[in-house]
């Protein structure tokens, strides 16, 4: 019978299956930061247990480290504290790597793990962070675990799951000028909704998301999460396999041929059968702007505020209130009216090299709007950061009025410096735009780099189309 | 793990949708290093008027009168009632620690979101998935009845209101015995140490380049 690559992938993981298919899944790689480990190190040694197999693990903070003065080192010292209680138990216990707080490949750890070649096709890849499902872009089975799971793979090298259900997203042509991966994530998660992928696994297919680079898909799969699916990924091809070649943590000699050719074998079978087939056409995909508090609140630039009265579902209708209310903003609204007052480029989901050249190639010989206090750019690791000075775009952005900064998690979430004030409104490449997501009070647009680059420059949402 | 069999707990209900895990613990809490004490700080930013800070005693600042659980009709829930895509957002477990700390044992709702919903079973807390039409029901005769309070009976898998009638609800076998047990998940895991050996030997031979 035809496979689903996730049938292939699950197969390859099963160590044991309870009656009622909890399955135990055996996971190869286990990506580990400051905040969701502390107590599941400490649970470990309560218990007396040992790390199954350290040879998995790779480290490094992101969420609470600062974006500058580096030297100075961590200013706040419970942020400290747990960038040290990081260091301390990967000391203790060991890892494959370890980049701590200044090492120049230090970075988010959904940017870091792939540009080492630490995430291969056909891995099981998990880390307690929900925004794992970024290494779906390898044909991997990837997703975001609890505290209690993190201590359970540190304890066991196992996860106990249930299968979920199948659903292919197919994203079908070429896209428009302008258009990116972000754009097709939010205009996915508008489509099924937040909720819609719960329960499921999504598999990203089409020619639109195969024209799409590595960076791209993972940015594709960074958001499967905002659309309910812990799991989202994509077929091996030779995109996929041109991107690992090389990597330092990638398999090297006779052992590459034998990987190649196993990766090969990583898609979903002609004629297999999902539960759930959602068809995109890549023509219709317009650059996309969310407007309220959930990703699935968004309309393309060219759109406008929706107005609630016109809603029929009680509970949805009050949930756009709400969400205007919280953004400031009134129904019927152009998106192109609203003004900004911090610009936001950088996070797991659009921090890669190819990003920032998106984002300068719109800022190129153009300046930041008068009415933009604070415009960030922020690499997704310390080795993107160095590419990006190469290419000379730290340059672009210096020049049009950008911060260009240190690598780390900074304003995606603000644990740490970096951070909105109430009210202040962002135009942000991250993946969230929940109440207070940025800051309390904050209000977050989620966009591409290159809306943002525009947003920027215009003081308010623009068509990054008009300005290409 | 606490076991887990039959609760008669007050309800409270959170009329909202994609309740996010930042909503239910912000991020500033996450830099503590502890399981917990993160039950003062439930809900925050909607629970106080000012913004909490880690390490700060949260008796002393203003509370929001309008947030539903500063009731003092809802003071000591054990169960909260809400609508649908609960618990989304970040995958951080500081979010069932605080829920739990708070006093919730038992969440009813429209749906979940995956990973907190696994996460609430590491920790004893049971959620439970009804229909929506019974969700709605339930969200009206709590607004209408003081005091108003929901049997979990977990062997049963049924939610009995108080006038009797039972919603009955679904859950997985094994994780059903792991709640009524207390079974700790790690423990079990372990009785198939030697299973995970030999899949791993395996694995160490087929695709060698895994284990680099
Ligand atoms: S960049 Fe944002 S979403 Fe990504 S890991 Fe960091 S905090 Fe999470």
């Amino acid at each position: 019978m035809p496979k689903t690559l996730y049938d292939k992938l699950w197969q390859d993981h099963v160590v044991h299956q309870e009656a009622d298919g909890t399955a135990l899944l055996y996971i190869d790689r286990h990506l580990v930061h400051e905040v969701t480990s502390p107590q599941a190190f400490e649970g470990l040694k309560l218990a007396g247990r040992k790390p199954w197999r350290v040879s998995s693990i790779v480290s490094t903070p992101d969420h609470n480290t600062p974006t500058d003065h580096w030297d100075e080192g961590i200013q706040d010292p419970i942020s400290r504290q747990q960038v040290e209680t990081l260091d301390a138990n990967i000391r203790e216990v060991g890892a494959l790597a370890y980049f701590p707080f200044r090492d120049p490949r230090m970075g988010i750890l959904h940017v870091v793990g792939p540009e080492q070649g630490a995430t291969l096709p056909g891995m099981t890849v998990v880390c307690g962070d929900s925004h794992t499902s970024t290494h779906g872009a390898f044909a991997c089975m990837a997703h975001g675990i609890g505290t209690s799971e993190v201590e359970h793979v540190l304890a066991t090298q196992c996860l106990l799951q249930k299968k979920s259900r199948t659903m292919l997203v197919a994203v079908e042509g070429s896209l428009g000028k302008g258009v990116t991966a972000k754009d097709v994530a939010l205009a996915i998660i508008g489509t099924i909704g937040t909720a819609g992928g719960t329960g499921y696994a999504i598999e990203f297919g089409g020619s639109a998301i195969r024209g799409l680079s590595m960076e791209g898909r993972m940015t594709l799969c960074n958001m499967a999460i905002e659309g309910g699916a812990r799991l989202g990924f994509v077929a091996v091809d030779d995109t996929t396999i041109n991107y690992l070649k090389g990597r330092p943590f990638s398999p090297t000699g006779e052992n590459w041929d034998k990987a190649v050719a196993h990766w090969r074998t990583l898609h979903s079978d002609e004629g297999a059968r999902f539960d759930r087939v959602v068809m995109l056409k890549a023509e219709d995909i317009r650059p996309q702007v969310t407007w309220g508090t959930s990703p699935e609140m968004v309309v393309p630039v060219d759109g406008s505020v929706p107005d609630p009265t016109r809603e029929a579902d009680p509970v949805k209708r009050e949930g756009m209130e709400r969400a205007l209310q919280y953004m400031g903003l009134k129904p019927a609204m152009a998106i192109k009216d609203i003004a900004i007052d911090k610009v936001f480029i950088g996070s797991c989901t659009n921090s890669r090299i190819e990003d920032l050249r998106e984002a300068a190639s719109v800022l190129k010989g153009r300046h930041v709007a008068g009415n933009v206090k604070l415009a960030l750019a922020v690499p997704g690791s310390g080795l993107v950061k160095r590419q990006a000075e190469a290419e000379g775009l730290d340059k672009v952005f210096i020049a049009a009025g950008f911060e260009w900064r240190e690598p780390g998690c900074s304003m995606c979430l603000a644990m740490n410096a970096d951070r909105l004030e109430p009210g202040e409104r962002c135009a942000s490449t991250s993946n969230r735009n929940f109440e207070g997501r940025q800051g309390p009070g904050g209000r977050t647009h989620l966009v591409s780099p290159a809306m943002a680059a525009a947003a920027a420059i215009a003081g308010r949402f623009a068509d990054v189309r008009d300005v290409l | 793990m606490e076991k887990f069999v039959r609760l008669e707990g007050l309800v409270a209900p959170l009329d909202r949708s994609n309740v996010d895990t930042d909503a239910i613990i912000p991020k500033q809490f996450l830099k503590s290093i502890k399981r917990s004490g993160f039950g003062p700080n439930a809900f925050d930013e909607w629970r106080y008027m000012d913004v909490g800070q880690p390490g700060q005693d949260s008796s002393q600042r203003p509370k929001n009168p309008n947030f539903v659980l500063n009731q003092p009709r809802y003071r000591g829930a054990e169960v909260l009632l809400t609508r649908a895509n609960f618990g989304c957002g970040s995958s951080r477990e500081h979010a069932p620690w605080a829920l739990l700390d708070f006093g919730f044992k038992a969440i009813v709702a429209e749906s979940f979101a995956d990973i907190f919903f696994n996460n609430c079973f590491k920790n004893g807390i049971l959620p439970i998935v009804l229909p929506a039409p019974e969700v709605e029901a339930l969200f009206g005769q709590v607004e209408a009845t003081p005091g108003y309070k929901l049997v979990v009976d977990l062997p049963a898998q049924a939610v009995i209101r108080p006038d009797g009638h039972a919603v009955p609800f679904q859950i997985d076998a094994f994780r059903k015995e792991c709640l009524i047990n207390g079974w700790d998940d790690i423990g079990l895991t372990l009785r198939h140490a030697d299973k995970i050996r030999e899949f791993e030997a395996r694995r160490r031979i087929e695709q060698p380049w895994l284990f680099a």
